[in-house]
């Protein structure tokens, strides 16, 4: 099978408070199978340097399917690498030249501190599905159903937003580190189903005062996030959020 | 001491059960929940359900995941669907049909009360689901789609396009953060459970590690729910996630609780194949592909050579060169048989020397008629974001060329004993979901992983627990009890002691830990003999001398993912060899487990319902011991024990 060698640097900070450094890995990035994913690439690479005595890179992953969200780092510049609609998990070798240089970044923003190397808190994003995330229904009898009847058109748009797998990548790619996309895409999926209405108001205030409050900065409409969305979602859902937001302003809520 | 495996299902007629579980059982008061702490270790469908649910009846409740975020737990990957008898196309499905299907899908050897219950539970969930916002599929007129699943010739199975178990998770998360916004949740990230502790015999708290600074930390409650999924990754290469692990149920297996069918696992049939000793997972294809998808390979031994060495593709070998083994062999059943049958007949065409990738270990799973019947539109509807998938990791496109798959290990049948409700015989220890063994028998239905850990989540923990609470009325104790200090020593002990040991050596935790992946797959796989068990046994041994001796481990206590990964991979060690054992013991072919000893003449699974009719439920005697097996014999009174046929 072909193997390809690159010229790579890599981000390491050893902890919240390190000063961080990028370096090159480049002796350890050679014979690598264009079949690995970048994350296997990564395996590769930690297993050489722990052969060598020295610390492996961490980094986040899990399912490395590309629907946990877990994995995320920015590579040459974009977040997840260039291929759209794709998670770095799901990024193969294949895809880079031999020879070519890899820097790998973690995620940047004032909201998602480093933690170690590539590792970043993403906590924030938790707290801002926290804040109404949800249809508030308690565990119980309920209705059949097929008593709520939603046509197939808006339940598929609801599903494409409700698609979001939480990684990061929006805020990442944002130049002000913008999380609307994120919560946009929450607040969509519950504005187009009629179980989100009664709630609408009270959902929308609370999730975009949360984003705002925990260090994420404005939606200037770049649309870097859309382009960087591993799930492709679609920037329709913050003018949705927008307009969702003005519309409970209007309504005192 | 002997132990006496009850099931503790209330007598009377199935049907009757959990209704009359229900009448029978003690209550907690809502004044006394909020004195109760209940842990709940994992947040994948089963863990979430249930911290959210309780937490909304009144019980103080400490979550743990071992991810960044609960959202992230490996429910989130489950693809296809999940099966309710709501019956909306029709089709003559009902409550019996699903339990009848679920117990000889499982090959006979799960408990009646438990499945029923499940069936019974199914619709429910998807009221629940659909109420919280849950995006399923629908039909042009506004009502719920439904698609067929294998083992089962009614159409009951729900889904989110090939997303069903990330929407329906999402949802769970959605009512646990809402509990957590509520106060009533307390949500601990990075958080890995490595011990058990016990007061009095019963199970009232649990030691966690710190992933990121690698700090132990005490945690007290009156119950402790394990809701941590399954063992599948003790094969190295799996669809499960690079973190899935049997640590916190193998910490409670050695503290006591019984390990139950180990070696009942689920290989499942259509997974992008593997292809080389870079590769951490492997990737499911969901099996509702099959519902479109015809499995094939070719009838000469010539065309698939060709295939292989590139000089032909699929679309070279006519129509009437082509064998659909499955529709030839299962007419009534076709491309849907269930998924262990599926797995060994593709397994038995490549042994043939009929594969069709480079390893000659793949068929091909193929939609060219689909695409022809409805259109590409239609194909793409249904399963677009798997076909994406598929191409962004082969480079294939399906709606071209078929796609190429082969078994790979999914789901674990087995885990820890549990009884009707839910509890392992450690009094106030319970297993939900995956991780436990109640429901699936031999062999897992298609599209019912989601639904039992959902019925387990939201519908059974809630009144079973409170009955236990009520019942056993465990004391009022916090952390400072001298039991949670002695556990917690013993846990950084093993950790010092493990680092020390681990300084040097010529290897590393993955190499062992890949190596350990192939005994399994290749004798503990799909296709197992004694003698292959016993060198197994032999082999895992030598591996675990060797993992002990000769590996060597970043020493940093910190976040250190290859110090997790040892940890798991050290308990994995231990547990494959319980699994060979298990399975060596089982002079039988029931569902995943099949023994070559033990087949009919056209090859099918043959159980042996006189002497096998039981659960081995296996007890931990101490490092260096053999295990001690007990048996709960099952009792068939609603279904007859017939050779499950699917002709």
């Amino acid at each position: 099978m072909a193997t390809k060698s690159f010229v790579l640097k890599v981000w390491r900070q050893d902890g919240p408070d390190s000063p961080g450094t990028v370096e090159d890995l480049t002796e350890y990035a050679k014979d690598v199978n264009e079949h690995a994913s970048f994350l296997e690439m990564l395996d590769l690479i930690n297993e050489r340097l722990m052969a060598d005595g020295k610390r492996p890179i961490e980094f986040d992953s899990d399912c490395r399917e590309g629907i946990c969200g877990q994995c995320g780092c920015v590579v040459n510049g974009q977040a997840h690498g260039s291929q759209r609609g794709t998670t770095v998990c799901q990024l193969h070798m294949r895809s880079f030249e031999d020879g070519q240089t890899i820097v790998v970044e973690p995620f940047r923003a004032t909201a998602f501190p480093v933690i170690k190397d590539l590792v970043v808190d993403r906590s924030a994003f938790d707290k801002i599905q926290q804040a109404g995330g949800y249809v508030s229904v308690p565990t119980g009898p309920k209705p059949d159903a097929n008593s709520f009847k939603i046509g197939k058109e808006v339940s598929d748009r609801a599903f494409d937003a409700a698609a979001c797998i939480g990684c990061g990548a929006c805020v990442a790619a944002c130049p002000n580190a913008s999380a609307s996309l994120f919560t946009g895409a929450k607040i969509t999926q519950f504005a187009l189903m009629p179980q989100g209405a009664p709630e609408r108001k009270r959902r929308v205030s609370r999730m975009v005062e949360t984003m705002d409050d925990l260090g994420f900065g404005h939606c200037s409409n770049i649309g870097e996030c859309e382009a960087a969305c591993p799930k492709e979602i679609s920037l329709e859902s913050i003018a949705i959020m927008k307009r969702e937001y003005l519309k409970a302003m209007l309504a005192g809520s | 001491m002997s132990i006496v495996l009850d099931s503790g299902e209330p007598a009377g007629p199935l049907a009757d059960k959990w209704d009359a579980f229900k009448d029978q059982m003690k209550l907690v008061s809502p004044a006394n929940k909020r004195k109760h702490t209940i842990l709940v270790v994992g947040t994948g469908l089963a863990g979430a359900s249930a911290a959210a649910t309780l937490a909304e009846l009144g019980y103080h409740v400490k979550a743990f995941c071992i991810q960044d975020s609960p959202r992230r737990a490996h429910s989130i990957a489950a693809q296809g669907g999940i099966n309710s008898t709501k019956n909306y196309p029709y089709d003559g499905d009902s409550v019996y049909r699903l339990f009848y299907d679920t117990i000889k899908g499982g090959d006979y050897r799960s408990r009646e009360s438990n499945v029923h219950r499940l069936a019974q539970l199914s619709a429910n969930i998807i009221d629940q689901c659909v109420a919280q916002g849950v995006p399923f599929a629908r039909e042009y007129g506004g009502e719920l789609a439904t698609r067929s699943f294998g083992g089962a010739q009614v159409s009951r199975t729900f889904y989110a396009k090939g997303q069903t178990g990330q929407q329906l998770l999402l949802g769970a998360y959605g009512a646990l953060n809402r509990q957590i916004d509520a106060g009533r949740v307390e949500m601990f990230e990075r958080r890995e459970m490595l011990d058990l502790v016990k007061v009095d015999g019963k199970a009232r708290g649990i030691i966690t590690r710190d992933l990121v600074t690698g700090k132990l930390e005490k945690h007290a409650g009156h119950a402790v729910l394990l809701c941590t999924g399954g063992y599948g990754r003790v094969y190295f290469l799996s669809t499960n996630a690079f973190n899935s692990n049997g640590t916190a149920a193998w910490r409670c297996h050695k503290r006591g609780a019984l390990f139950a069918n180990p070696c009942y696992v689920q290989i499942h049939p259509t997974c992008i194949p593997a292809s080389g000793d870079y590769q951490s997972k492997l990737t499911l294809m969901s099996e509702s592909l099959r519902n479109d998808g015809r499995v094939w390979v070719p009838k000469k031994h010539e065309d698939a050579e060709a295939i292989r060495n590139g000089s032909k593709t699929a679309k070279d070998i006519e129509p009437q060169d082509r064998d659909y083994y499955l529709e030839t062999k299962y007419p009534s059943f076709g491309n849907l048989v269930p998924r262990d049958v599926a797995s060994r007949n593709a397994k038995t065409v490549c042994d043939d020397g009929r594969g069709v990738n480079i390893t000659g270990r793949a068929v091909f799973l193929d939609f060219e008629t689909a695409i022809e019947r409805d259109g590409e539109d239609a194909i793409r509807d249904r399963y677009g974001n798997l076909f994406h998938m598929y191409e962004k990791i082969t480079g294939d496109n399906p709606y071209k060329v078929p796609m190429k798959i082969y078994p790979a290990t999914h789901y674990t049948m087995g885990g820890l004993w549990v009884d009707y409700s839910l509890m392992t015989n450690i009094p106030g220890l319970f297993a939900l979901g995956e991780a436990n063994f109640s429901d699936h028998g031999a062999n897992r239905l298609g599209a019912s992983a989601l639904m039992q850990g959902l019925a387990d989540g939201y519908f059974v923990i809630p009144h079973t627990l409170g009955n236990y609470l009520a019942t056993h009325k465990p004391a009022a104790i916090d952390e400072s009890h001298p039991e949670f200090e002695t556990v917690q020593q013993e846990v950084q002990d093993d950790i010092d002691s493990f680092l020390e040991s681990h300084q040097s050596g010529s290897t590393t935790v993955i190499d062992v830990y890949r190596r350990l992946g192939q005994v399994m797959y290749d004798r503990v796989g799909m296709a197992r003999t004694a003698d292959g068990l016993r060198s197994a046994i032999a082999d895992i041994r030598k591996l675990r001398e060797e993992f002990e001796n000769d590996v060597k481990v970043p020493q940093n206590t910190d976040f250190n993912k290859y110090l997790e990964v040892a940890f798991r991979a050290r308990d994995f060690l231990e547990m494959a060899e319980l699994l060979a054992r298990d399975a060596l013991e089982r002079e039988e072919s029931a569902g995943g487990h099949f023994r070559e000893e033990h087949q009919t003449e056209d090859g099918e699974a043959r159980r042996n319902d006189d002497d096998f009719a039981y659960v081995a439920a296996w007890e931990w005697k101490g490092d260096g011991e053999e295990h001690e097996l007990h048996k709960e014999q099952l009792v068939f009174e609603n279904v007859k024990l017939v050779q499950r046929s699917y002709k």
